[in-house]
């Protein structure tokens, strides 16, 4: 590592949520220009606001000291955002590049819907963790609740330690890698052969996400690709 | 919130007040608290409700009566509580006995969670622990008998998020067991069920059989003479936060409402898991008199 990146970031900002408001945040982050030489971002005491750091659009890098609330860097589109804390219900939803990482704990339905980036969960996230995620990667390094990867359409789940009840239910092509035991799968949701390619595509967001640990000792989760098509046999179902 | 620390007790209406303060914007219609302080050997507190001059109805009924605005906490010796509430009944068809237990008293009331806890005086309260709730109203009419807490048995208090589908076929069984009910309100006929299995089981056990037998989306926080526990439904759609230190057990819907509790840093935080019973109590030998 050079010597530079050692130093304190350049046009390093403080923004404290203490004095200055919740919306004078989002405003000023919303109104950085692609280019801005504010790239470092630091945010104290969020106190479990809401909606802290959202629909930021431009590569800057922002570390928020403490636990945040509801949708926590929601929308994000390319900026890169640690929260050292625990995030609310949420976190990084919808996101559309860039990275979030949670140090703590995640509550429910994080990175729910999010098309792209990837989000890391160094603790364990709730519920419906990547609920209908569509194309984002998540690694959660600790375990998820029930029904995460609810109608996950693409992208990548990996768990590191163990998945609640209903896994993957009505799952579309997003992969599911699980370290840990999985209490039950949902409905058209199957684990699925490893093949090397799956493996190079594991080691590889591992690798990005910088944990160390052996793509081999992961299952697959995918669809069955069952309720993809209306069937005729169902037809008296309706 | 639960003290475990009694060296807390005197701050533990200013900690709830400020916890029911910040979730306004999540209950801005109504509010409430239950609160177990001191009891008297021998004595039983009824919490009334009504328009009255509750002075007067305490020389009347030859009672302590403790008033806070338009309730008030009358202790009356257990050989005469059927008496006096008979007397209530007849003299003063306009108030409601809302609560009652061996220490705990109820208050609620509609408005702005900071505007009801003032008008009841809730910060300068003490006790060993407090069940608060901000209520914002879906399933029925925004009124002072619609707020939560609900008290459907002595030192017995139950507040709810969510809502529940099969309260009416619950609340008609219930009735044959002699529960009674003041609303139409969901919430209350969960904590009439858990009044009702708590004639024979520990609350633990009272909290599991809720899981079988109501149908709904709920986070459950139930308080006791001894304690209070938790409980959320297997779906879990209804957010919950607790922090745990040395010195309490706290929970909120989110974490905002616990941030500025004392020592919250160091407390372990986590969520209550989906379908699982959580309780703590006092050892019986360290419960307030």
């Amino acid at each position: 590592m050079s010597v530079a990146l050692k130093l304190p970031p350049r046009d390093g900002v403080t923004f404290d949520l203490a004095t200055d408001s919740l919306r004078s945040l989002n405003s000023t982050l919303a109104a950085l220009a692609p280019e801005t030489n504010q790239t470092a971002w630091q945010i104290l005491n969020p106190r479990g606001q809401h909606a802290v750091a959202v629909g930021v659009t431009v590569p800057v890098a922002i570390t928020i000291a403490g636990h945040v609330g509801y949708y926590c860097a929601g929308m994000n589109d390319g900026a890169a955002i640690t929260i050292a804390g625990n995030a609310g219900p949420g976190v990084a939803e919808n996101m559309m590049s860039g990275t979030v990482h949670v140090k703590g704990d995640a509550s429910q339905a994080a990175g729910a819907t999010a098309h792209g980036g990837m989000l890391i969960i160094d603790g364990n996230a709730s519920a419906r963790c990547g609920i209908s995620m569509k194309g984002i990667d998540i690694i959660v390094q600790g375990s998820v609740g029930h029904m995460s990867a609810f109608m996950a359409q693409s992208g990548n789940l990996v768990i590191l330690g163990d998945a609640g009840e209903a896994l993957g239910d009505s799952l579309y092509e997003a992969r599911i890698f699980v370290r840990g035991k999985v209490a039950s799968l949902g409905a058209d949701c199957e684990e699925k052969p490893m093949n090397e390619a799956d493996r190079t595509i594991l080691a590889a967001l591992l690798d990005k996400a910088g944990i160390v640990a052996d793509a081999g000792a992961f299952k697959l989760f995918g669809s069955a690709r069952t309720l993809y098509h209306f069937h005729v046999d169902n037809a008296g179902a309706y | 919130m639960f003290l475990k620390n009694r060296a807390l007790e005197p701050e533990l209406g200013a900690l709830t007040a400020a916890m029911l303060g910040v979730l306004t914007d999540r209950g801005p219609d109504s509010a409430g608290f239950a609160i177990y302080g001191a009891g008297e050997p021998g004595a039983v507190k009824l919490t009334l409700r009504g328009d009255v001059d509750f002075a007067e109805l305490g020389a009347v009924l030859e009672v302590a009566a403790t008033v806070h605005d338009d309730h008030a906490v009358i202790v009356v010796p257990r050989a005469r509580e059927a008496a006096v509430r008979g007397l209530i009944a007849a003299k003063y068809p306009g108030v409601a006995i809302v609560a009652s237990g061996a220490r705990m008293e109820l208050f609620k009331g509609v408005g702005l969670p900071d505007d009801v806890s003032r008008r009841f005086g809730l910060a300068g309260m003490s006790g060993s622990h407090a069940i608060g709730h901000t209520r914002m109203a879906t399933e029925s009419a925004v009124t002072t008998a619609g707020a939560h807490p609900f008290s459907t048995g002595p030192d017995q208090c139950l507040v709810h998020n969510g809502s529940l589908s099969n309260h009416n076929d619950v609340r008609r069984r219930l009735m044959r067991e002699n529960i009674s009910f003041e609303t139409q309100n969901d919430t209350e006929v969960a904590a009439g069920f858990l009044s009702w299995k708590l004639r024979s089981e520990r609350l633990d056990e009272a909290l599991t059989s809720a899981l079988g037998e109501l149908d709904g989306f709920y986070t459950f926080v139930v308080g006791t003479e001894s304690g209070f526990g938790v409980l959320r439904d297997p779906v879990a759609c209804k957010p919950a936060v607790m922090a745990e230190t040395d010195d309490y057990v706290a929970f909120g819907s989110e974490y905002r409402a616990l941030v500025d509790l004392p020592g919250i840093s160091k407390a372990h935080l986590f969520e209550p898991e989906p379908a699982k019973v959580y309780f703590w109590e006092r050892p019986a030998r360290e419960r307030a008199a």
